[in-house]
């Protein structure tokens, strides 16, 4: 409980930290959201600074932006006229939610089974072939493998369609393209941990025991090797749910992933903000989530440890 | 069970299950719907309020206003059945048709025009394309806050007949009022909902389409407007727009028959498409150009001006470089508007002011500024927004006149509002620009380089070209208007203030069986004469 009080104080004072630098940074940036081609006359430029409180003192805006994050609202939109962030946020992250539970999904069940595999054959084929495919994996970029995926699925054999989100049809090849890089990651850090866990003393005494080696690994290699995965889950699925600037626009799908570019390119402020806040929320949360899983995992973990140091 | 036929189970459940459940459900597009890649996600469906193209698109379906424009640019009668103008040019009398109806099927009534515009004039509004109605009397007062509504210059005589009174003549009048700021709006809908533009329920349009569903960022769905007037000449049932910025995304959708007719397409597919017949280029009112900051030494020197501009090589740019059919730009205005009522095409008739890749010339020029070869001159700074195409056309630039004129030009780029930020504040020596016309006139390029001009981003000042501009806007004889344009457009290429580099154009990705699509010279798309032939 004590554990739970200090590490939400915590998260709050980092999410407090993340907005004011953001803000502070966002401003810093030359040219707002008003800044057009054409330029505007100046009592135009008035009008839509007032209508949007730009015309308020840097630290007035400030005030009142954590005033309106306190009570939950992340403000208007400057670019998407009447549509707040919260609306824009409720559209889109389930959308990219959907795609990335799909893409873990894939990078659980295909890097969690391919690193026990490498694992157990050390040094033999599988194990080569295993960590010539997450070679792979972790260095053709997304947007590559995208492509690819593109030309042969859609474009040579038309079983999927190229782009756009309509239907389950339209969800294989983004998450496909999405599940790449993690589902290697994983493999890899799976299999490195199991070939730590594999030479332990405590397997040697169950092999010894003479337990199967299907036992062996499920019930007491498997839970060990997997602490440096969960470690990596955490930053990974808060990454995929709040969805991929790049796969988003090359499969034309309608995702968060790419607020997070376009704001800053549109100086969207509130959104620029919104989605900061929402991110890092989601990931210091489930960093927590981690941290409570690992004793799950390994009772030798206590959660109150960093309170002694 | 051994745990080796478990990993290889889920393994293939995988890959197989990933892939089929696509497989079966795979779908092409919808089967009556026309579809079209409508670029980006609307900022704003409310004509009042819209400013960028995409949106103009969208509107321009379902809003329709006192005129519209015709295949060749003229203003056509819309909502409007005919008009009168006074001899002064300054009074317009507007007569709608009666059957002119709202999507709900209220009357188009002349008070919706005048609410709208009123509206739009609204310092409360904050429109940003409110000085597209600057033209109206009292129009600018308004919405700087110094006269009330009451004053501006448009008024509801009775339901069908609207006045409308101008600051000064304005012979493209009627031109602009097929442009998406002088659409009407219903007045019962938007009066009590400022959430109306954000709904299709509340969307009220007057134009041949209705929008039916609109997921954000994704697509929008329109049928046709079962009230609209001209009905009869509507034969597409239903149309969807496919909200993508992806050029490559485009590109696959329209191969693999997910759209039929889109817009953004990469450069380097269009030799391919053009000989599949799948693509059209038309003209598009916008001159490609670098723009020189006349007070930043050494180009406050219109020698130096003039040799940079005289030493590109255009056609060689097109051909290698850009590769969409541009037209090499050696004047200001583009191709595609009318001269004098009537006539011929006001750059046909003012003809080219500098010759392309007139090294010779430039030369000279440069000598004769007192840097022969180049020598002396220092090295010039060229500002560009972050671009692989402007990139690409300003690294060929500067290898031409390092080439031509011995000149050293340093290349800088920013991203696009950082950029516009150092253009508009004269932070730059040569910087790429591109201008797209507001409305159908040369006027909309004319008066850029007045000196209280907002977009004057060459710092440009020159009573002389003020004097000419004013004059022109205020003439009333089209001739003599179209003269005094033309004078001016000369004096602007006699102090070289640009470098012009191309005339845009338009390409238009489009099934050969689609027929009856309208691109306006001003880049809108019109679907209401749309049909797909059999």
């Amino acid at each position: 409980m004590h554990f739970l009080i200090h590490r939400l104080a915590s998260m709050f004072l980092v999410l407090f930290v993340i907005i004011t630098a953001t803000f502070l940074l966002m401003h810093a940036i030359p040219g707002g959201p008003f800044t057009t081609e054409k330029n505007l006359p100046e009592a135009i430029q008035k009008n839509m600074e007032e209508r949007y409180h730009l015309n308020d003192p840097l630290w007035k805006q400030y005030a009142d932006y954590l005033a309106h994050v306190a009570s939950g609202d992340l403000g208007p939109s400057f670019k998407y006229e009447n549509r707040s962030v919260n609306d824009l946020i409720r559209e889109s992250f389930p959308v990219s939610a959907e795609l990335g539970v799909i893409a873990i999904f894939w990078a659980i069940c295909l890097g969690i089974p391919a690193g026990i595999i490498a694992a157990v054959y050390h040094n033999r084929w599988p194990d080569y072939i295993a960590m010539f495919l997450t070679t792979i994996g972790i260095s053709v970029p997304g947007f590559i493998l995208a492509a690819l995926l593109i030309f042969v699925f859609a474009l040579q054999l038309g079983w999927l369609p190229a782009a756009l989100w309509e239907g389950p049809s339209s969800t294989v090849l983004p998450a496909l393209a999405l599940t790449g890089l993690p589902t290697a990651f994983i493999a890899r850090l799976t299999r490195s941990g199991m070939l730590e866990v594999l030479n332990q003393d405590y397997i040697r005494t169950v092999r010894a025991k003479g337990l199967s080696q299907y036992t062996i690994l499920t019930r007491h290699a498997l839970k060990n090797a997997l602490i440096p995965v969960v470690t990596y889950l955490g930053p990974l699925i808060a990454g995929i749910l709040t969805g991929s600037f790049v796969i988003e626009t090359i499969f034309a799908i309608p995702g968060l992933g790419r607020h997070f570019v376009t704001s800053i390119y549109n100086r969207d402020y509130t959104v620029i903000l919104g989605i900061t806040i929402f991110y890092s929320a989601l990931l210091v949360t489930l960093n927590l989530l981690v941290d409570i899983v690992y004793a799950l995992l390994d009772p030798r973990i206590k959660l109150n440890e960093g309170k002694d140091d | 069970m051994n745990w080796k036929n478990i990993l290889f189970s889920i393994f293939l459940i995988a890959i197989t299950g990933s892939l089929l459940t696509g497989c079966l459900t795979a779908q092409k597009s919808s089967k009556n719907a026309l579809r079209y890649s409508a670029g980006a996600e609307p900022q704003t469906l409310d004509p009042r309020k819209s400013t960028g193209l995409p949106e103009a698109n969208i509107e321009a379906q379902i809003f329709e206003g006192l005129t519209t424009i015709g295949p060749n640019g003229q203003p056509l009668p819309a909502v409007a059945e005919y008009w009168t103008i006074s001899a002064d040019g300054l009074h317009y009398k507007f007569f709608l048709r009666k059957n002119a109806r709202w999507s709900n099927g209220d009357p188009v009534i002349a008070k919706d025009f005048e609410y709208a515009w009123k509206s739009a004039l609204n310092p409360k509004l904050a429109s940003e394309y409110a000085y597209q109605l600057y033209y109206l009397k009292n129009g600018e007062a308004y919405n700087k806050g110094f006269t009330d509504e009451t004053q501006v210059g448009v008024n509801a005589l009775d339901a069908h007949t609207l006045e409308i009174d101008l600051e000064q003549p304005t012979a493209y009048f009627l031109s602009l009022l097929a442009f998406h700021t002088y659409y009407p709006v219903h007045l019962q809908t938007v009066q009590n909902n400022d959430l109306w533009a954000t709904e299709p329920k509340t969307l009220v349009g007057n134009g041949p389409f209705k929008i039916t569903n609109w997921i954000h960022n994704s697509k929008i769905e329109f049928s046709q407007n079962d009230f609209y007037w001209d009905i009869d000449k509507v034969k597409i049932k239903s149309l969807e727009f496919i909200l993508t910025e992806s050029s490559a995304a485009e590109l696959a959708m329209f191969e693999n028959k997910q759209i039929d007719v889109g817009e953004n397409i990469p450069v380097s597919e269009y030799p391919r498409l053009l000989d599949a017949g799948v693509l059209k280029i038309n003209p598009f009112l916008g001159t490609y150009f670098f723009c020189f900051n006349t007070t930043k030494p050494p180009l406050d020197n219109p020698k130096v001006r003039k040799a940079l501009s005289l030493a590109i090589n255009r056609e060689e740019l097109i051909q290698h470089v850009t590769k969409g059919g541009q037209k090499p730009a050696l004047a200001w205005v583009p191709y595609g508007l009318a001269d004098a009522a009537g006539t011929a095409d006001f750059r046909l008739v003012g003809g080219s002011y500098l010759q392309d890749n007139d090294i010779a010339t430039a030369r000279r020029l440069l000598a004769e500024a007192g840097y022969p070869e180049g020598q002396g001159l220092p090295v010039i700074a060229l500002l560009y927004n972050t671009n692989e195409m402007h990139k690409a056309i300003a690294e060929a630039v500067q290898e031409m006149w390092k080439k031509n004129l011995g000149i050293s030009v340093n290349l800088t780029n920013q991203e696009w509002k950082v950029f516009l930020n150092s253009r508009h504040k004269g932070d730059y020596q040569i910087a790429r620009h591109g201008w797209i016309g507001d409305y159908a006139d040369p006027m909309t390029f004319i008066d850029m380089f007045m000196s209280d001009s907002g977009n004057n981003d060459a710092q440009y000042k020159n009573p002389e070209y003020d004097r000419l501009v004013k004059a022109a806007k205020s003439a009333s004889d089209p001739r003599l208007r179209m003269q005094i344009m033309h004078a001016a457009e000369q004096l602007l290429f006699d102090d070289a203030v640009l470098a012009p580099v191309y005339f845009y154009t338009r390409p238009l990705l489009i099934r050969p069986s689609i027929k009856g699509v309208l691109h306006s010279v001003l880049g809108v798309i019109y679907f209401k004469e749309a049909y797909i032939e059999q």
